[in-house]
């Protein structure tokens, strides 16, 4: 069977846009995370979900480091009925880079219901990861039932008692902060007092040429408050950061990918490595987003295969034709 | 002649006393049988308590029910009542002895917002 990695139909017998020769499996719209290259203080993103389009002499730089995101384990609805397949996936991507990223950022959502056989089962995938080291923050559905109890013992021993930490890497300063705590009735996201003064503290006495990146779970910029995509003191972060001549603000909670510059501050968002969800406004809520593949998931006998139309090169992931 | 009159309109009254709080006790069964009957259901569904807003009488149950495909949570924002996490299909109940209004929000989507009157 030819491999076909472009985004060309061979045939199309049924005339729905869909090539059931070849074996077409799509995770573009899921993504699989964002290579980061720190090249002259300056990061840039690629999305891992357009392989071809990656050039690896363009990916040099002191650092480099994958972004990953939503992971949802334990979901199981017809948006993806098997969300471990499609993180390992993403880590097949990643262990497939010519040059392995020195560590991961997992920007939270890690298991769905906060179960600890779904962090579990994260942490089993990711083991197989080319990067050794992964650093987390948690999402809303990381923190049920225990105030994050769980979450702090497994992922965040070495943070503070809120769970924000930050680290060195190459002379990059890392922080990982904490938005999902405390929500309040009608609220976006927070990070709180507490937090925010540590935060003041801890890039107080840092060069303002030092590159900054800051990972939080929700957006850090209002994407869409309608759908509680923000954080309402994310203003007297940014405020402690303005100094810096390179800030880079890395997300997830949304799903998809979106980017903002605002200054010297750059902002991104990440895929889930689950499933998308709508465009802000784009549908009456921003919940898992099923796409048109139910047809070819039966005839193809696959369990999780998805198909977009228009979307960039196809990824193929491995098969078993029925 | 005045006192026995006294004596006999104060036993009277005594008597319709006694009488009036065995009436009262019959309609209170009566009622608390009545309310313990009353329930209502709201519906959680497209990041939405449906409806929003309910009126319910004093010892009614309200049962919140998930139908949406992500897990919310039910929590009283005067910290009245909390459910744990509910995935799809999943309910949660609550026993509303006391008048008064009840606002609450889900703690996982804290934009979903609803409330109980209860009367």
């Amino acid at each position: 069977m030819a491999r076909n990695t472009k985004d060309e139909i061979l045939h199309d017998h049924n005339h729905d846009g869909i090539d059931r020769r070849g074996f077409l499996k799509c995770m573009a719209w899921a993504g699989t995370g964002a290579l980061c290259v720190i090249e002259g203080g300056v990061l840039k993103s690629y999305s891992m979900s357009r392989p071809l389009e990656m050039n690896p002499r363009d990916m040099k730089g002191e650092l480099s480091f994958v972004q990953i995101s939503d992971s949802h384990m334990g979901f199981n609805k017809p948006a993806n009925t098997d969300v471990a397949a499609t993180l390992q996936a993403a880590v097949n991507k990643i262990n497939a880079l010519s040059r392995p990223p020195e560590f991961l950022l997992h920007t939270g959502d890690i298991s769905h219901l906060s179960k600890p056989e779904e962090f579990d089962a994260v942490e089993q995938i990711l083991k197989s990861a080319s990067a050794k080291d992964v650093f987390y923050v948690p999402g809303e559905h990381d923190v049920l039932n225990d105030d994050g109890k769980q979450y702090h013992e497994r992922f965040a021993k070495g943070a503070q008692e809120g769970g924000w930490y930050s680290f060195e890497k190459k002379g990059v300063h890392f922080v990982g902060l904490v938005n999902v705590m405390n929500l309040k009735a009608g609220g976006l996201g927070t990070l709180g007092h507490e937090q925010l003064e540590w935060l003041e503290k801890d890039v107080k006495h840092l060069k303002s040429s030092t590159p900054i990146v800051v990972f939080a779970h929700i957006p850090l910029w209002a994407v869409y408050p309608e759908w509680g995509w923000g954080t309402e003191d994310s203003a007297e972060a940014l405020a402690y950061l303005k100094k810096f001549g390179s800030v880079t603000v890395l997300n997830g909670h949304i799903h998809q990918i979106m980017q903002k510059v605002e200054g010297n501050v750059t902002f991104h968002t990440a895929c889930s490595t689950a499933f998308p969800q709508p465009k802000p406004g784009e549908a009456p809520s921003p919940g898992p987003m099923k796409v048109p593949a139910e047809q070819l998931r039966s005839v193809l006998g696959i369990s999780d295969v998805n198909y977009v139309s228009g979307q960039h090169a196809l990824a193929v992931v491995d098969s078993t034709l029925a | 002649m005045r006192r026995s009159v006294l004596l006999a309109s104060l036993l009277v009254m005594a008597v319709m006393a006694l009488g009036g709080i065995g009436r009262e006790h019959k309609s209170f069964v009566a009622s608390a049988q009545e309310k313990a009957a009353s329930t209502a259901e709201v519906k959680i569904d497209n990041f939405v308590f449906g409806p929003a807003a309910i009126i319910v009488p004093v010892g009614a149950t309200v049962t919140w029910i998930n139908r949406d495909d992500i897990p919310h949570t039910v929590v009283s924002t005067e910290k009245v009542f909390k459910s744990k996490v509910l995935d799809t299909d999943e309910k949660f109940s609550y026993t509303f002895t006391k008048a008064g209004e009840y606002p609450y929000f889900c703690s996982i989507h804290p934009k979903m917002t609803g409330k109980v009157v209860v009367q």
